[in-house]
């Protein structure tokens, strides 16, 4: 038999006030077990919790209930100091007097008798209640980012300059993502090349991080401190070791047909090619789509110029194998294939583009060296209409686009349209927009700007149609304030295309075992107190894989993962949370059931001997739980048929032990 | 190849063209289109209102009937296609609407839009083919340029029509194409030509008109083409042009010899 101690909090008078705290004291020290049975005016303060430790003392107590606010804000608390009179800290349970009783009920009688109800479910569950001891497990001291980008350098940087080690695994040539594609950025128009180089060039040069360009996630398994994951480092047929990024191959490289997907298509490179002169690592690839070597075996003329016998035609692509004790999705986003909105004309007009490729029209280092010339016929457009929300914020109707606002759209495009009427002041510029969304420090200085001092002509209202009309484009839209029609014929019509996570996102959540919502974000713990990590242990986020969001809000988000991540990675061991799942090997029929639902991975299957009748042996294959993976979800105790499974802390037996006490 | 036919009062009034050459060149392609006995009025508009059922009865009657015949339903005039075609699909995805009118017409069999409706395009286009009506071109088109008129009805709303897609439609121009024509590249191919707006308030359907006929012409247009006698009707009375507008069947059977 325990002996068990009701604590009763008032807390002030939030629960007092509903509460008769007295009369509910007074009921449960009549309830079997219980040794002493009192009220506190604040039990979670330092005096409450001496009050606490003396009756543990003086009466001997092995079990207490604390009928108070939720477990989530003073549980720790109260376990803390049963833990320093040396009582187990899963002894102790708590009634939630407040968020369950007091502050959801009006009438006091009604209140007591819920809250009189409540503590004895507790205590028949401390009935049943056994110490539980918190296992550790060893940790891995590198960190995983994936994606180099600005949120994958900025995390990668503050993780190497606290001391450990990281490897960034990016899918293209170079680190450095959309950021390196910008022209400048807002709202203080700095170029963002001239801030994002020197950064590449940091990660690069840092001793604790390594690179992995032009490489992909395959595989990852273990948990939190123990992450084993498979890169494959794809055949670039260029040895990194060796290449000086010279680039003499890429200029005599006789194939000059395949598109420059960094210029976003507007001009060509050749199949051997750098992305961009700042490129990180700056090595040559081979692009083997449209290598004339790798395709027929004819060319060679790379290899015959490398000064450093860098060029590799039989390169095959590599996996490796690395232990991290943390992972970064730092995965990104791509604009919406604008297409898909046939009504502005996009893909049939060659004038009609997407707010990222006018960065590159408007790039010093883009395909027309940063003067704005229209791609149909290098003409110096004179009208240019900018379309916002192009595939944000739509309704369920629109399959088409996304139901969420992008959040850059407006802030890039006050950008664009203030730059062209700078550098070019006999420009017409019209913004149509639903709402102009600009919170931010300095955000709405700068919107307004653009409309106060550079005069670009903002109205609300959307396009409903791009045509080509000769050699201009006539943009049909309606103009809501002043309730009309209006017909422009534009030299240059820009579309704010929605943004959306990176299409390798999927895939690398479900490596990960990180859940995603359904526009493919990656989901976090929660999403305003524990913002930058996963529900999944070790798991951890940055930048806009898990929302939208501007270069700013990325960093420090980034930075912000960075310093969850070097908390774990500081300590040499982890903590487990002991309230996991474990099954009973007898009962176990080795269903995978309980394998199937587990969104964690945490279970696996092994064949086992077991004594059988007369002597004999017999293997069976039963679960196992890996305690340091198990969240303690309880998925899978319901989903065993056999009842094999359960959870420390919340077996079935204490769970209805407290159903029978409310229903007694 | 036999099909219900649906033409509409317009085709036997105003739009006799559009029928006439729609049911000669059927024959010419060697597929019978064979008239409902019954047919009344589709309903002229569709009717959107979720409260009242009698606009959508005829439209109905015109399906059941080629559902009982075991057949699928072929029309021609855009907007009576657009009005069956809504009706259909009211009936297949409103349980209320659906027991409304099931309820009124008490038919033996509950109708729950399980016939098929075809525009004579898609029909062209889907069960013909278009390479199959090049070779059977006798007069090709060589030279003509021509300006694919789609207006609204045709494309709108997509989901329920599933015609084409609604913004960058190529049915009519790979028609074109197979008349042995060049077909125009237009901006206002699916541009409303002012509709009925043209009974009440005649200078918006001009405005609307004006810029579909502009358009067409600046872009090197011989000759317009529709599926849609309010279309025609505008485009010719209230367009303020001299270029022909006529229907995709006169076309058609001016290529295939039979007109």
């Amino acid at each position: 038999m325990q002996r068990i101690g009701v604590f009763i909090c008032h807390c002030g008078t939030n629960i007092a006030g509903t509460v008769d705290v007295k009369a509910v004291a007074e009921a449960l020290s009549h309830e079997a077990g219980v040794v002493f049975s009192t009220d506190y005016q604040y039990m979670c303060s330092e005096s409450g919790q001496q009050l606490m430790r003396e009756a543990i003392r003086e009466h001997r107590l092995t079990g207490i209930v604390v009928g108070s606010c939720s477990p989530r804000m003073h549980e720790a608390t109260f376990r803390k100091a049963a833990a320093a009179e040396g009582l187990n800290s899963y002894m102790v349970e708590i009634a939630n007097l407040r968020e369950h009783v007091s502050w959801i009920h009006k009438d006091m009688k009604e209140a007591t008798e819920k809250a009189i109800i409540l503590g004895r479910a507790a205590i028949a569950k401390v009935h049943l209640n056994a110490p539980l001891q918190a296992g550790e497990s060893p940790v891995t001291k590198r960190a995983l980012v994936i994606g180099g980008g600005i949120a994958g350098i900025q995390t990668a940087l503050d993780i190497a300059e606290a001391g450990f080690e990281v490897d960034i695994v990016e899918k293209s040539p170079t680190i450095g993502g959309k950021m390196a594609q910008l022209d400048k950025t807002f709202p203080t128009l700095d170029c963002a090349a001239c801030i994002l180089t020197p950064k590449m060039v940091d990660a690069a040069q840092h001793e604790k991080i390594t690179i992995y360009a032009y490489s992909e996630l395959e595989a990852v398994k273990g948990y939190i401190g123990n992450f084993k994951a498979q890169i494959r480092r794809k055949a670039r047929f260029v040895d990194e070791t060796k290449c000086t990024g010279c680039g003499i191959c890429t200029e005599k490289c006789p194939m000059k047909k395949a598109p420059n997907e960094f210029n976003m298509g507007f001009d060509k490179r050749g199949a051997v090619y750098i992305p961009f002169a700042q490129a990180v690592p700056k090595v040559a690839t081979i692009d083997a789509d449209y290598c004339l070597m790798l395709k027929n075996g004819k060319c060679g003329i790379c290899s015959k110029v490398c000064g450093a016998g860098a060029i590799d035609y039989k390169q095959q692509d590599e996996i490796i194998e690395r232990e991290y004790g943390a992972i970064v999705a730092a995965t990104g986003f791509n604009p919406i294939d604008a297409k898909v909105y046939g009504e502005y004309g996009y893909g049939t007009c060659p004038d009609v583009v997407t707010s990222l490729e006018l960065e590159r029209l408007m790039n010093a280092a883009g395909p027309t060296n940063g003067t704005l010339l229209r791609p149909s016929d290098k003409e110096h457009p004179h009208t240019v209409v900018f379309v916002q929300c192009v595939g944000s914020r739509c309704t369920e109707t629109d399959e088409r686009g996304k139901p969420y606002c992008s959040k850059i759209c407006c802030m890039y495009t006050a950008k664009h349209a203030m730059l062209i009427r700078e550098k070019y002041p006999d420009t017409d510029v019209y913004v149509f927009y639903i709402d102009v969304r600009t919170p931010g420090k300095n955000f709405d200085e700068f919107y307004r700007r653009a409309v106060e001092q550079y005069g670009v002509h903002y109205i609300k209202g959307m396009v409903g149609k791009v045509t080509q009309n000769g050699k201009q484009l006539r943009v049909q839209a309606s103009d809501l304030l002043a309730g009309e029609q209006l017909h422009i014929n534009a030299d240059l019509v820009v579309l704010a295309t929605a943004i959306e996570p990176d299409k390798t996102a999927r895939s690398i959540g479900t490596m990960l075992t990180a859940s995603m919502d359904t526009n493919d974000f990656f989901t976090e713990a929660h999403p305003k107190l524990r913002p930058v990590e996963s529900p999944t242990a070790g798991i951890f986020l940055s930048g806009v894989c898990q929302g939208p969001k501007d270069i700013p809000e990325t960093v420090s988000q980034a930075s912000a993962c960075a310093a969850k991540v070097i908390g774990v990675l500081a300590k040499d061991k982890l903590t487990c949370n002991p309230c996991v799942a474990s099954s009973d090997e007898l009962l176990c029929n080795g269903c995978s059931s309980c394998e199937k639902v587990c969104p964690y991975g945490a279970i696996t299957y092994t064949d086992k001997e077991f004594r059988g009748p007369n002597r004999t042996t017999l293997i069976r294959r039963v679960a196992s739980v890996n305690p340091a993976v198990c969240q303690g979800c309880g998925a899978c105790t319901v989903a065993c048929p056999s009842g094999a499974m359960d959870l420390k802390g919340f077996t079935n037996k204490q769970i209805m032990a407290e159903v029978d006490a409310i229903c007694k | 190849m036999k099909f219900s036919y649906y033409p509409g009062c317009t085709l036997k009034t105003k739009g006799k063209d559009l029928d006439r050459y729609g049911r000669l060149c059927a024959e010419a392609l060697g597929f019978t289109l064979q008239e409902l006995p019954d047919w009344q009025c589709c309903g002229a508009v569709y009717p959107m209102a979720k409260d009242e059922i009698a606009t959508k009865l005829s439209a109905v009657r015109a399906l059941v009937s080629t559902r009982d015949a075991g057949e699928e339903l072929v029309t021609l005039c855009s907007a009576c296609h657009n009005v069956i075609k809504q009706v259909n699909n009211d009936m297949k995805t409103d349980a209320d609407i659906a027991l409304r009118v099931n309820n009124y017409l008490g038919l033996e069999t509950p109708y729950h839009g399980e016939t098929n409706v075809l525009h004579y395009l898609e029909v062209l286009r889907d069960r013909v083919g278009f390479d199959n009506i090049k070779a059977a071109v006798k007069n090709p088109l060589t030279g003509r340029k021509i300006a694919a008129y789609y207006g609204c009805l045709l494309l709108r709303p997509g989901k329920v029509m599933q015609f084409d897609d609604p913004e960058n439609p190529t049915i009519l121009e790979d028609f074109i194409r197979a008349i042995g024509a060049q077909p125009v590249a237009w901006g206002m191919r699916n541009e409303c030509c002012g509709g009925y707006v043209a009974v009440e308030d005649k200078t918006q359907a001009q405005k609307r008109s004006g810029i579909v006929m502009e358009d067409a012409a600046s872009n090197g247009a011989d000759t317009v083409i529709t599926a849609c006698p309010l279309c025609l009707y505008n485009l010719q009375k209230n367009g303020g042009s001299t270029l022909p507008v006529v229907y995709f069947t006169e076309l058609l059977a001016e290529a295939l010899g039979v007109k």
